[in-house]
């Protein structure tokens, strides 16, 4: 995949002297979906509002589809739609006339037949002659998303998509979202929720304080910072831990009648046969055995409290 | 340059002024209306006339620019000023439009409601009172260029308040004042020495001076120094707008 993005050396310094990004790059591939995750403040829609022209650059670059965004920026906002994190639309202005106005500011001719599509994809086509006012919050995010893929972007910003909405319409967002990457669009979402990284991005960036903390592959990421637990529940009490099985770090819980053995499941070895075989030549017999896995939710939190 | 981006902003904003029509429209003609009542029918029948201009006729070009001025101010600092307010600057400013098109998107709009306000009572007035327009071409050019430079004030306001109130501190308490001492109903030499001099510290009396110059021929001030402070005037507005998108202030964070 060619790379779509480019920002290096990002720092963004407020008139107050705040550093909401502290020297920050980062690559982007085309078509990829990368979740930015991160607290409140961290610097996430600083970062967009870098990319996409609404905040100005302290120093560092910023490159989109080859282009500086400062020097070349019609070339690089053409090619960019952002949905921001406030539903912000003209109260009093129809759906469809909202959209074709976003579709125009990007110097695109109408086009009836890709607005219309666009409405039914997002199941709004029945509403375009309804005024913003009267829609829902979720048919008023919709039309945001509306206003942002008027222009046929090839790089969605998505700025706390599903902030606020409730679980029926997250999960069609996400639908939307895994449509638009399937037609190649690129997409960046910056999110609070990590099971909606976990359920719709390709990689993951955590961001925490202005600085990116890191950048990886979903899945490898999950594999490589995983710990499993495993829960053994034995048929006879114990008061401590056998010294043969110290090696091990157990916890007892459930007033001895369970353990506890965390496992990194990226590692060549989990050391469950070992610690059966040991358990097996002291005598000590389990009852039951379960595991646990260790969520995205349980990386992010160790990463930021590293 | 992204022309159809200006016409979107261009029409958009025209077609808000269509649904307000009565606001846009028929309040300003109405209120115009209403001082041809009572300064041009019921008080200037009673007034002697000025330069062998009836009285009722001498108002005309007061009235319009004074008419004008406040909608060009207005409809354009409400223009850039309500995105502000509801958050969609967010669109103007990640579409690829220079700041060049976005005033121009505007103030265009903005010009074009309050000229053809402008126009509408001087068409208004003629159901009042009898005018010959000596320089005709003229007046729609100076007319032009007001509405302009006081849109552009208008975009400017718009920008740099932070809230309603702020929106109407100038036009009420600066623009206001200035527009009703600058000459509308008067002359200048009606007034006393002192207040001659202390009016001719006011930009608006130039300009008044200038457009009934274009209507009657006869004006408070050379119709040179007029062109030259709406064009002054003119000048300062877009520096200060230039500036403001340059460095994007009250804009970009």
């Amino acid at each position: 995949m060619s790379e779509i993005i480019s920002v290096k050396n990002l720092v963004k310094k407020y008139d107050n002297d705040f550093i909401a990004v502290k020297n920050l790059s980062l690559k982007i591939n085309q078509g990829e979906i990368i979740a930015l995750l991160g607290p409140n403040g961290a610097g996430k829609t600083t970062l967009i509002s870098t990319i996409c022209g609404l905040a100005s650059i302290t120093s560092g670059s910023i490159t989109v589809n080859g282009f500086d965004v400062i020097k070349d920026y019609r070339k690089t906002r053409e090619i960019i739609g952002l949905v921001p994190q406030e539903l912000a639309l003209e109260p009093f202005e129809k759906v469809i006339n909202s959209v074709k106005f976003s579709r125009r500011l990007f110097g695109k001719k109408d086009d009836v037949e890709y607005v219309e599509n666009l409405l039914k994809k997002l199941q709004l086509y029945d509403k375009k002659d309804n005024i913003i006012k009267s829609l829902s919050g979720g048919m008023k995010r919709r039309v945001m998303i509306a206003k942002a893929l008027s222009h046929n972007p090839k790089i969605l910003f998505l700025d706390e998509p599903t902030a606020g909405v409730d679980v029926e319409l997250r999960k069609d967002m996400w639908n939307i979202i895994k449509e638009l990457k399937n037609e190649g669009v690129t997409i960046i979402l910056t999110t609070h929720y990590i099971e909606e990284a976990e359920m719709i991005a390709d990689n993951i960036g955590i961001i925490n304080h202005g600085e990116l903390l890191l950048v990886e592959e979903k899945n490898k990421l999950i594999k490589r910072m995983s710990v499993k637990t495993l829960k053994v529940k034995l048929k006879k009490s114990l008061s401590t831990i056998p010294t043969k099985l110290k090696k091990y770090n157990l916890k007892l819980i459930d007033e001895g009648n369970s353990f506890h053995y965390y496992y990194n499941t990226g590692k060549e070895r989990t050391g469950i046969t070992s610690l059966l075989s040991d358990m097996n030549q002291i005598g000590i017999n389990l009852f039951d055995i379960q595991t646990e896995e260790t969520s995205l939710e349980d990386i992010f939190v160790k990463i930021i409290k590293d | 340059m992204n022309l159809r981006g200006i016409q979107a902003i261009y029409i958009y904003e025209m077609n808000r002024s269509f649904r307000t029509l009565i606001q846009s429209l028929v309040s300003p003609v109405l209120s115009t209306i209403l001082y041809f009542i009572v300064f041009g029918a019921a008080i200037g029948s009673r007034m002697e006339n000025i330069s062998n201009v009836t009285y009722g006729a001498f108002i005309v070009p007061g009235l319009i620019m004074l008419t004008v001025q406040m909608q060009s101010v207005n409809n354009a600092s409400f223009g850039i000023y309500f995105p502000k307010f509801i958050g969609t600057t967010y669109e103007l400013l990640s579409a690829p439009l220079s700041f060049v098109e976005i005033v121009i998107g505007y103030v265009g709009a903005a010009t074009t409601k309050s000229f053809s306000i402008g126009l509408i009572i001087l068409a208004t007035s003629y159901l009042f009172v009898t005018i010959d327009i000596v320089h005709p071409i003229f007046m729609l050019f100076f007319l032009l260029l007001t509405c302009i430079s006081f849109s552009l004030l208008g975009f400017i306001i718009g920008i740099v308040s932070d809230n309603f109130e702020q929106l109407n501190i100038a036009p009420m308490l600066i623009i206001t004042p200035l527009v009703f001492l600058g000459g509308s109903f008067y002359t200048i030499d009606m007034l006393p020495p002192f207040w001659q001099n202390f009016a001719l510290l006011n930009p608006i009396v130039y300009l008044i001076s200038g457009f009934r110059w274009a209507f009657f021929g006869i004006g408070d001030v050379p119709i040179l120094t007029s062109i030259f402070f709406i064009l002054l005037f003119t000048s300062i507005c877009i520096s200060i707008i230039w500036y403001i998108f340059k460095t994007g202030y009250r804009i970009k964070s």
